[in-house]
């Protein structure tokens, strides 16, 4: 991580841009209920207001600020997103490190359980189980967390695989250390820069995917704020936009907002994560 | 038998054990379900009469593995059993609906395919030129943007705002050819915008690491012209990894579908499958789930095998 | 005509590095006449391949030739277009790379391959083309040179796609030939072959040549004149037997000194002491296939025992059964009086200390993570039990006595090191858990001949010092006449032969190892006809025509 820091001053203009962003939406999740001008679902005006003061970016259906909603959206969808990536982040990378450093049958039935289940699609899969467990927040954690931490599984099985064909893994072995010290000290630093970049990756993908299920109304129950089920909410706006004034255009970029919000946020994450790629393969020559 | 007959025959005994463990995890995924089938539907009011009743005519009283039997039996003949919610017969709900779906995917995909496989060999060969580093950052934005996004940009542009295609692709049965591509026009560029810089990133990236063997370096230096170096040398063995980034993303188009439908109120089975989750009719959730992971399953299979086949050194073995 | 056919003038090649350039050659003269071979040697780095390559006018990705001048017979190769260089490349000049296997497009068969140049240049018709191969398969000694053409090459061994290649070269009959290190991934006794084949083809034809390579004793035996490079420049070029037998710079000479370097005789031991280690009967297998059949060895204090074989003779298999890496399926191994565990995780700490082994590639034996006082500070505190201020200033004895500054070098990570620094680390974690026997496993064949040189006289001197047993796994000849007292000779996981080294090397051999001795070469530039010779009159000579 130290070297990260230090690679900070010349990293490139899109790196940075990211990391603006990223910072951006950290500010708005960690200050919504400073920031918003309003509170999360109150009605506080008449329906579907155009775009003026008090309300810059116009109300919704029930009168709600869509501008504060969008500020709560950033805690609530963020927030998620990123509880569920830490979760399948932790099950996933320990899993798999730990498979491929014991090897044998335990790492021949894990990797086959794991192809088994990511043979299924895992938006049908999810869908499937939420089915079954209803769509609170916990259950939604708890299944993505779950579908997606057989990606990490599988990511960081790979990269312990390649550094445990290493030397300096067989002198450790010979000398007698144990599983958990292989995995931390001779493992796991080498492991450091693409699981990181990974991290960045699932979580644009889980962000997404929570993003989608809302949208299809089987994510983030109302009347929480969430990007998502914005753009289901405000869908059928679109279709009274016209150009002849400003303010009736703004109609059609009721979805659009929200959407826009998922779309900035996965960009900046990726600018990053590209940033951090190039940077670890670069340190390996 | 010859090795590459072997690998072929383990990959497809591999793919159908796969295909067989995910029924029984669809099927018992909602046996899982906590409660009674029958108490839930009812509520709680219902009388034991009308339990019995529900009981018998979605066949829960007999034992799980016979039930899970006739079950696949019927799914692999096309008959999936009744709907909870309306209580139809499910393969009259979702028949026409999963042909609709096949069809928009396979749409997209006659768009996508040819694009995507020509511009990522063009990138590769003209690596680091305008044209590859403006395809890398819209690779990023199509892997950044969710689907509805794109969706939505194009029905503000193309359909609010230049008025030149419908906003809801409302087909049926009786919608001519034409008509369905006109109408299924927006759809399908969104689903070709999702998947199409993803499939030229890969394409591009299958070519550079074979440009980048010591046998294209031979070549070059055996001084054959560059066409036919790209055309003999490269095509040959690019084949495989190329055939494998179109089935993935052929996989990927069939599941993307889901979203597509819901924004354009298509009647995919996407729709059902959403309608059928949120009304909790499991034994539709069941059916579409099963289907959308059967074709998932195949074309990754398909992949592999063909890639198999691709290999020279599979294919003269020694 | 001009006799001279390749005139390169004050020549710069530049690669790109942390973006910016950086240079790899730096003005070297070269000069070829027709017919004439050239061997171009250096150690790594040295820029060979590079300027190799630079006479077909072409440069690996991320190089570019920043200036001088290219003449090949008129034509200026710098600046030239891409077309011109193209016309030339496969037709009259061609080019051998050191990795036949990764060289041939594994889609296509051999003599499509051959057929494609003189095709594509118009040269030859297909049908002409065809027949030319098997003319020059049947002349390079390929076996059923009729048939051998219409495989694909992963079905042909690495010796004969190498003679392939070399007859894939010689196809548009081109007037210059370069051979980029074409022998030296091959084992000593394919080796030959492919010498005679390429000193023979090219020889008939009169083509010229530039023949890149590390090995002194290979460049002998093929160059005419004999071209030494160090790190982008020339050191000195002269007739190869001027050379040889005169070398004028200090660095041709400590090149060719190492050669010549034995170890200093030791004080005999008492005969009767018991043996250190002795494997007993041991067989071992990867899954199905047996690697390692029935091998016993007797390993006495403080000797060495070099075992010796080629790829796949199972010498490597065995120091993983030693280390316990690879439980042997039969046999076992017993250590000062003690039956080992085949598996070494039930093995001992007490015991395992004491038996240590140092890995070929020290690149990847270091982890690149960890500083060097954590590598060698960690079997210290594992085996010994050592902590803080104990531990740091044994880390500190221990690189004193490897000949590095322990100011210097203990905070620092493996990349910061040279390869023979790397080695010398390796050398000291193996130390530092006080062993009394070390495996010491190709440790010097990744390593330039001069740094291989140093490591070895460290060991030797370690050995002295501390009252070392090595066990020395190599497939360099002039290693074990270095370092051996005892020889073990293997070949496909049987040892064949096993002695004093002063026994093994005086005649009379076994089969195997008379093959294996007899084809390691050496400087003298007669060696390699005076050799063919003896095997078999009638294979020295090829006709052109």
């Amino acid at each position: 991580m130290n070297n990260l820091v230090f690679h900070l001053r010349d990293a490139p203009v899109s790196a940075w841009a990211g990391i603006v962003i990223v910072a951006f939406y950290a500010v708005l999740a960690i200050l919504a209920p400073v920031l918003a001008p309003y509170a999360e679902s109150a009605s506080v005006a008449a329906q579907y207001q155009p775009w003026i003061a008090p309300h810059y970016l116009g109300t919704d259906a029930l009168g709600r600020d869509v501008m504060s909603r969008l500020i709560y959206g950033a805690r609530n969808t963020v927030g998620i997103a990123l509880a569920t990536t830490i979760l399948a982040f932790t099950l996933g990378a320990s899993w798999g490190l730990l498979a491929a450093t014991l090897g044998g049958w335990f790492d021949t039935i894990s990797a086959r359980a794991i192809d088994v289940l990511m043979a299924i699609p895992p938006l049908i899969f999810a869908l499937l189980i939420l089915t079954i467990t209803g769509t609170s927040v916990v259950a939604l954690i708890l299944v993505i967390a779950i579908l997606d931490s057989t990606r990490v599984f599988r990511l960081s099985r790979a990269v312990a695989q390649g550094i445990l064909t290493m030397d300096y893994i067989e002198v450790a072995r010979m000398r007698g250390e144990s599983v958990f010290w292989l995995i931390r000290k001779e493992v796991l630093p080498n492991a450091a820069s693409p699981l990181i970049a990974e991290f960045g990756l699932r979580f644009c993908f889980v962000f997404l995917f929570i993003s989608a299920l809302s949208f299809l109304g089987l994510g983030i129950q109302p009347p929480t704020a969430d990007w998502g089920g914005m753009v289901r909410e405000s869908a059928k706006l679109i279709a009274f936009a016209n150009f002849s004034s400003w303010q009736s255009a703004t109609f059609g970029l009721a979805p659009l907002l929200p959407a826009g919000a998922i779309a900035l946020l996965t960009i900046g994450v990726n600018l990053v994560v590209d940033w951090v790629l190039h940077l670890s393969s670069g340190l390996k020559e | 038998m010859s090795s590459i007959q072997s690998i072929i025959l383990k990959r497809l005994l591999s793919g159908l054990l796969t295909l067989w463990i995910v029924t029984v995890i669809i099927f018992g995924a909602i046996e899982l379900l906590p409660g009674d089938i029958a108490t839930e539907k009812l509520g709680q009011a219902a009388t034991p009469e009308s339990l019995a009743a529900f009981r018998e005519k979605f066949d829960l009283n007999r034992p799980v593995v016979e039930r899970y039997v006739s079950w696949l039996g019927g799914a692999v003949t096309g008959d999936f059993g009744i709907s909870l919610a309306n209580q139809r017969p499910i393969s009259e709900l979702i028949g026409q609906r999963t042909a609709n779906t096949f069809f928009l995917a396979g749409y997209a995909a006659a768009i996508a395919v040819p694009i995507a496989v020509i511009s990522g060999m063009m990138a590769a060969l003209y690596n680091g030129s305008i044209f590859d580093r403006v395809l890398s950052s819209t690779t990023l934005a199509a892997i950044s943007f969710p689907e509805f996004f794109i969706a939505y940009i194009l029905i503000l542009v193309f359909a609010v705002g230049l008025g030149w295609f419908p906003s809801l692709a409302n087909v049926d049965v009786d919608t001519s050819l034409g008509e369905r591509l006109y109408k299924t026009f927006l759809p399908a560029m969104t689903l070709t915008l999702i998947v199409l810089a993803y499939m030229m990133r890969m394409t591009r990236a299958a070519i550079l690491n074979l440009l980048a063997l010591p046998y294209i370096e031979m070549a070059h230096l055996k001084g054959i012209k560059r066409w036919r170096v790209i055309a003999v040398h490269a095509l040959p063995n690019a084949l495989a990894p190329i055939i494998n980034v179109i089935a993935l993303n052929l996989a990927y188009l069939i599941v993307g579908v889901v979203l597509v439908e819901v924004v354009f109120v298509y009647p995919g089975l996407g729709q059902v499958l959403v309608d059928a989750v949120s009304n909790r009719d499991v034994t539709v959730v069941q059916a579409a789930c099963l289907i959308f992971a059967a074709t998932y399953i195949l074309l990754n299979l398909l992949a592999d095998i063909l890639s198999i086949i691709a290999n020279p050194r599979l294919l003269h073995p020694r | 005509m001009s006799d001279i056919l390749l005139d390169m003038k004050n020549v710069m090649i530049e690669g790109r590095s942390d973006r910016q350039w950086k240079p790899i050659i730096k003005g070297v003269d070269l000069t070829l006449k027709r017919g004439e071979i050239l061997g171009l040697i250096g150690e790594s780095g040295a820029g060979k391949s590079t300027l190799g390559l630079a006479a077909m006018g072409y440069t690996k990705g991320g190089c570019r030739i920043s200036g001088g001048s290219i003449n090949f017979d008129g034509i200026e190769l710098v600046g030239a277009s891409d077309e011109a260089l193209r016309q030339l490349r496969g037709k009259r000049i061609a080019y051998v790379a050191q990795s036949a296997a990764s060289a041939f497009n594994p889609a296509f068969k051999l003599i499509n391959q051959f057929t494609e140049a003189p095709v594509q240049h118009g040269v030859l018709s297909k049908a002409e083309a065809q027949s030319d191969a098997i003319e020059l398969y049947r002349k390079i000694r390929l076996p059923n040179p009729e048939t051998i053409g219409f495989r694909y090459p992963h079905q042909v061994s690495g010796g004969q796609l190498q003679r392939a290649m070399t007859a894939m070269a010689m196809a548009c009959r081109p007037d210059l030939i370069i051979f980029d290190e074409p022998t030296t991934a091959l084992d000593v006794t394919t080796q030959i072959e492919v010498l005679a084949a390429i000193r023979d083809i090219v020889r008939a034809y009169n083509t010229a040549a530039i023949y890149i390579t590390h090995d002194l004793a290979v460049v002998a035996q093929m160059a005419d004149h004999i071209k030494v490079l160090l790190r982008g420049e020339e050191v000195e070029q002269a007739p190869a037997r001027e050379m040889l037998s005169n070398p004028q710079e200090d660095y041709t000479k400590s090149l060719w000194a190492v050669r010549e370097f034995r170890r200093a005789p030791r004080p005999p031991r008492d005969a009767n002491e018991a043996p250190l280690l002795v494997v007993e009967n041991v067989s071992a297998a990867y899954g199905p296939v047996k690697i390692l059949d029935n091998v016993s060895v007797t390993i006495k204090r403080g000797s060495t025992v070099a075992v010796v074989g080629e790829s796949g003779s199972g010498k490597s298999t065995l120091a993983r059964v030693i280390m316990g890496l690879l439980p042997p399926i039969e046999g076992g191994i017993v250590y000062d009086g003690t039956a080992l565990e085949g598996v070494g995780a039930k093995r001992k700490r007490g015991l395992k200390r004491h038996i240590q082994m140092i890995h070929q590639m020290a690149d990847t034996a270091l982890n690149p993570k960890h500083r060097i006082k954590d590598i060698i500070g960690r079997p210290l505190q594992f085996f010994i039990g050592l902590k803080g201020a104990a531990k740091e200033a044994r880390i500190r004895e221990l690189l004193t006595l490897i000949e590095l500054d322990p100011d210097e070098f203990m905070h620092r990570f493996p990349s910061e090191l040279s390869g023979g620094q790397k080695q010398r680390i390796c050398i000291a974690r193996a130390l530092a858990a006080e062993p009394d026997f070390i495996i010491c496993d190709e440790v010097t064949s990744a390593l330039d001949q001069l740094v291989a040189e140093g490591i070895l006289r460290l060991l030797d001197r370690l050995q002295r010092e501390l009252d070392l047993t090595y066990m020395f796994i190599t497939h360099d000849i002039a290693t074990v006449r270095f370092i051996a007292d005892e020889v073990v000779v293997m070949q496909h996981g049987v040892i064949v032969e096993q002695g004093l080294k002063d026994d093994i090397f005086t005649p009379p051999h076994a089969p195997y190892t008379e093959l294996l001795l007899s084809s390691v070469p050496e400087m003298d530039p007669d060696w390699l006809s005076n050799l063919l010779t003896a095997r078999d009159g009638k294979i020295a000579q090829v006709d052109p025509e």
